[in-house]
């Protein structure tokens, strides 16, 4: 019966995932070939891996709007792999590295029957943030040479770095017009991407900003071709190379150099950062997931290893899953796995349909996208935020980056684990506490009263963290669960933030999740995440000076008789119950304005995880209800609606207001109550005022404008439009 | 063991021999058990004086003391001791470890605990004034010998005035057969631990019908996790006062180089520990 019932919601979802697996695809098609161009691998290779990727895991996958296919992370591998494998010939190598990657496929599917997807927790945190923030570098230091129209750029990332004002200036002093158009080119592409996530317009942001460089790149060519008179500037070899029978033309991997030391090394780095970066945004995406399912880890793992194997024979790269695409599919309402299905089968139709105008795109565009991603992994915020977690958390982070790109990867983060264990050991001055405790069952746990109590006993770190997690995660997320660390000598940040993930989760679910036990501990800094430190429910900001903005906002504070508080805590909690927060996570809630049943507030809130992360502030009007409202969505009516209708959405229509349904698109489960809820005298309040984005639950009605701050006056309106809209209902 | 009629305390002469001396003689008398010291080591005047003294500052005792002198090895004279005597009680001081608020059993008292042929216990902190025993941990381990260990601790809660027991049952984590690794799982490990549970819960609410217990508050604790492990970590976190185990079996090598049971108690202390025999 359930089985039937769960049948059915697949189905009856199929339309939404269809769409949110196309604007995917938009994504994922100029992020494949710009991943594969980047790994020195042919284009066409990246697109396999990520057609691969979306049958194979969506069929068998342990994860549920999880989109798979090539990886960041992987560029510096499989490029390192390719360049010492081939010895100069990067066709051979390629072929050498498709049998490194069929193994690692292997490994990884052994890893995943021994349920070893754990293995991500035995690296700290800090640690794999510079492993990452290393790999940013080196793809960006590459790509920003490509990106300005020079291919010939080599050499190792320290040298390529150095080289950039070089870069610049034979860019601008160049006289070969087909490199000047190509930098061009990049340089408008990188534009794009650095401003997209700034333009808040629905119509703009209805296409990915990647998809958004490949239209007008191609565009362009089609502009030189049929209206202007000059030719096209850009040389052919600066364009994209794919095989010209796409469907015939598979590599096939060489096994030939299996036992090579180098094929080792290379197999061990690619299965050490397809693992870590897919466990990495696995775990990421679960927090995004609007149902809130919990991913098979080792499930995932098993098909993404099996989708390596076949993608390798194929002639693809690795499957990973990634962060960014998924974070795309969640944000388009993707909810379960069909939608990476679709993403598959919309990429097999772009290659198939468009691969002449494929071709026209140049190779800075591309490598435009890879900078942006480069930057956005190793961008000065992040060294920012680990910053404030903690001084030692910074010196790991910087060890472990600059090893990294010195050395290798996997050098980079043994020596990163090795000092995050020596500084342990100098904060306590003392290394038995590790070495005679490390192998002991430190954690208790057991039910009490209907709680959930967990004690851990000596020390709480990476290297002991499976033992609480195994514990932890066998406690449903609906229930209470305490976590007591009074017994604990030292509790370490990789523990802390996972910690810190636990309660997210719980709340998300309904559950509590309480950390006690630190009260007395030291910790080198406030932030939450620090070594043994306490965790504060919510950062709370500090007392501050106003700004004139908050000034402005008092005084019609006491014009109106409404309260003001600049700084305040409240109203989170019934915030995420609104549908429009339950993939964004609210970071703050501050300004707030509210009399007894309207609150005004900023609200700053985020869309995606780790890369793909996008920090968004907004002002928004919350109301309270005295009676229940049915659950409702209002919008403009805009070609996004028509899509939406498209997509399985329905406009429910008032009778007798042909007007407002003609401007207005309203939606919901229960049509009969919302119909019954919009009053004539409703429908005419929503007519003669302001157009909001408003979505009602039984917690009351939550009122968007734009998706930004609001000036004062834009505030006055909102105010004067949720006390009309109060008194009409 | 379920009556004590003969107590043995080493005698040895160190600044703990105050507060160790005058916990026997307390127990002694709660009992209605006589004390028997041994000393390991020659016999002499001032030895003898010394310790007549301490016994004077004690309660007096309601059963005549008896001191034994010997020479030898300190683990084999206590053993040999406890049989010829037909010792019930054996009474071993733990050593706290420096500045730290941890406690553990030394190499002698290890060695002794571990061949002792009659119930040890094990003391943290002696003390020369009372300090009241108010609740108690037992173990609940489906063993032949958990039912002897059970009824033990409900003599000693009635000795001691002690009126709250909660018997702790140990589950080990692989009984579960189910590793949570999403919402499916994760559902079916609820439902199987409920079972577990249960079933545990009813077992030993099967000894406990044999027990009369009117006063004593009883209560069950299911924990999932490592034998032995657990409940001193348990009976730490409760602040149990008296924790209650069943005498380990037979000890191999191996036993020793991966330790298990009460090996992981004796080497931290959560409390005062009775190892039933």
């Amino acid at each position: 019966m359930e089985k039937k019932k769960a049948f059915k919601t697949f189905l009856s979802d199929i339309p939404q995932n269809l769409f949110s697996g196309f604007v995917v695809s938009l994504i994922a098609l100029p992020l494949g070939l710009g991943l594969a161009l980047a790994s020195g691998a042919p284009p066409i290779s990246g697109i396999i891996a990520a057609i691969v990727g979306g049958v194979v895991v969506s069929l068998i996958g342990g994860s549920n709007v999880t989109i798979t296919g090539p990886g960041n992370g992987l560029v510096v591998v499989i490029l390192a792999a390719i360049t010492t494998l081939g010895e100069g010939n990067m066709q051979q190598g390629f072929l050498y590295t498709l049998a490194a990657i069929v193994i690692s496929g292997i490994i990884m599917i052994v890893l995943g029957f021994l349920r070893m997807g754990s293995l991500g927790d035995f690296f700290p945190g800090s640690a794999i943030q510079g492993m990452l923030a290393a790999i940013g570098i080196g793809i960006f230091a590459k790509q920003i040479h490509v990106m300005f129209g020079n291919l010939e750029a080599k050499g190792s990332i320290v040298e390529l770095l150095l080289y950039i004002p070089e870069g610049i200036i034979n860019l601008l002093k160049t006289t070969d017009s087909s490199m000047f158009y190509a930098g061009l080119v990049g340089i408008g592409s990188l534009l794009i991407m650095v401003f997209y996530s700034k333009i808040r317009n629905r119509y703009f942001q209805l296409i990915p900003a990647p998809m958004w460089i490949v239209v007008l790149s191609v565009g362009m060519y089609y502009y030189f071709e049929l209206v202007s008179t000059s030719p096209y500037p850009i040389d052919k070899n600066l364009l994209i190379a794919l095989p010209d029978d796409i469907l015939s033309n598979f590599a096939f991997p060489d096994f030939s150099k299996i036992y090579h030391a180098n094929f080792i090394n290379a197999v061990i780095a690619i299965t050490l950062i397809a693992s870590i970066e897919s466990l990495l945004s696995i775990k990421a995406v679960d927090k995004l997931d609007p149902l809130k399912r919990r991913s098979n880890v080792n499930k995932d793992i098993r098909a993404l290893g099996i989708a390596t194997v076949i993608s390798g024979f194929l002639g693809g790269l690795n499957v990973v899953t990634v962060i960014a695409r998924s974070s795309v599919n969640v944000n388009n309402k993707g909810t379960n796995r069909s939608a990476n299905f679709f993403h598959a089968a919309f990429l097999v139709a772009f290659i198939l349909l468009f691969a002449t105008e494929l071709r026209k795109i140049p190779l800075p565009a591309l490598a435009a996208i890879l900078v942006f991603t480069g930057y956005k992994l190793a961008s000065p915020d992040n060294i920012k935020k680990i910053f404030s977690i903690g001084s030692e958390q910074l010196i790991i982070f910087l060890i472990t980056l600059f090893t990294t790109i010195i050395t290798s990867l996997i050098t980079g983060i043994i020596v990163g684990i090795l000092i995050t264990f020596i500084i342990h050991i100098i904060i306590n001055k003392n290394i038995l506490l590790f070495i005679k405790n490390i192998l002991k069952p430190n954690v208790l746990m057991f039910k009490e009263e209907g709680k959930y109590y967990v004690s851990v006993k000596n020390f709480s770190s990476f290297l002991n963290y499976t033992k609480l997690k195994t514990k932890l995660d066998q406690i449903p997320e609906s229930e209470e669960a305490i976590i007591d660390f009074s017994l604990c000598d030292f509790v370490d940040h990789s523990v802390m933030e996972n910690m810190n993930n636990y309660t997210e989760s719980f709340t998300r679910k309904g559950g509590h999740f309480e950390v006690i036990g630190l009260d007395d501990s030291k910790s080198g800094s406030e932030h939450p995440f620090a070594l043994r430190k306490i965790l504060p429910k919510q950062i709370i900001p500090k007392e501050g000076v106003l700004t004139k903005r908050q000034k402005s906002i008092q005084k019609i504070s006491e014009e109106m008789h409404w309260k003001y508080y600049a700084f305040s805590a409240q109203e989170t909690e019934e915030l995420p119950t609104f549908g429009y927060f339950k993939t964004r996570k609210i970071d703050k809630v501050s300004n707030v304005l509210s009399n007894e049943d309207c609150t005004i507030m900023d609200v700053q809130f985020s869309e995606g995880e780790m890369i793909a992360k996008q920090v968004i502030k907004a002002t928004i009007l919350h109301i309270h209800t005295p009676k229940p409202v049915p659950s409702f969505t209002l919008d403009r009516e805009g070609i996004f609606e028509y899509l939406l209708d498209f997509a399985g959405y329905r406009d429910i229509h008032i009778e007798g207001h042909s007007d407002f349904t003609r401007r207005f698109y309203l939606s919901g489960k229960n049509q009969e109550k919302i119909r019954a809820f919009f009053s004539d005298e409703l429908v005419l309040f929503f007519e003669s005022n302001k157009q909001y984005h408003i979505e009602a639950t039984k917690n009351g009605l939550l009122v968007i404008g734009n998706e930004r701050l609001s000036s004062v006056k834009e505030i006055k309106a909102l105010a004067y439009f949720g006390m009309g809209l109060q008194k009409t209902i | 063991m379920q009556k004590i009629h003969k107590i043995l305390i080493g005698v040895a002469f160190s600044p703990n021999l105050k507060p160790n001396i005058f916990e026997a003689v307390r127990l002694a008398n709660l009992f209605d058990a006589e004390l028997v010291g041994v000393h390991v080591g020659t016999k002499s005047n001032q030895k003898k004086a010394d310790l007549k003294a301490l016994l004077s500052k004690a309660d007096p005792l309601k059963k005549p003391f008896k001191a034994i002198w010997k020479e030898g090895n300190p683990v084999n004279v206590i053993i040999e001791t406890c049989a010829s005597e037909q010792i019930d009680l054996l009474i071993l001081g733990a050593i706290q470890k420096e500045n730290l608020l941890k406690y553990y059993v030394g190499s002698i008292a290890r060695k002794i605990t571990r061949k002792a042929p009659c119930s040890v216990l094990l003391l943290i902190k002696p003390s020369v004034a009372r300090v009241a025993c108010n609740y108690i941990v037992v173990n609940g381990l489906k063993d032949d010998k958990t039912e002897e260990t059970i009824k033990t601790a409900f003599v000693f809660s009635e000795h001691l005035n002690c009126n709250k027991i909660t018997i702790v049952e140990e589950i080990s984590q692989g009984e579960l057969h189910i590793k949570v690794s999403d919402d499916k799982t994760l559902r079916k490990s609820s439902i199987a631990r409920e079972r577990l549970s249960t079933r545990e819960n009813q077992r030993v609410k099967h000894i406990l019908e044999d027990i009369k217990n009117k006063n004593i508050t009883v209560n069950t604790q299911p924990i999932f996790g490592k034998r032995g492990y657990s409940i001193g970590h348990y009976a730490k976190v409760k602040r149990a006062d008296l924790l209650v185990m069943n005498a380990p079996n037979k000890l191999g090598f191996f036993d020793r180089i991966f330790p298990h049971d009460i090996e992981y108690i004796l080497s931290e202390l959560p409390t005062d520990v009775l190892i039933v025999k």
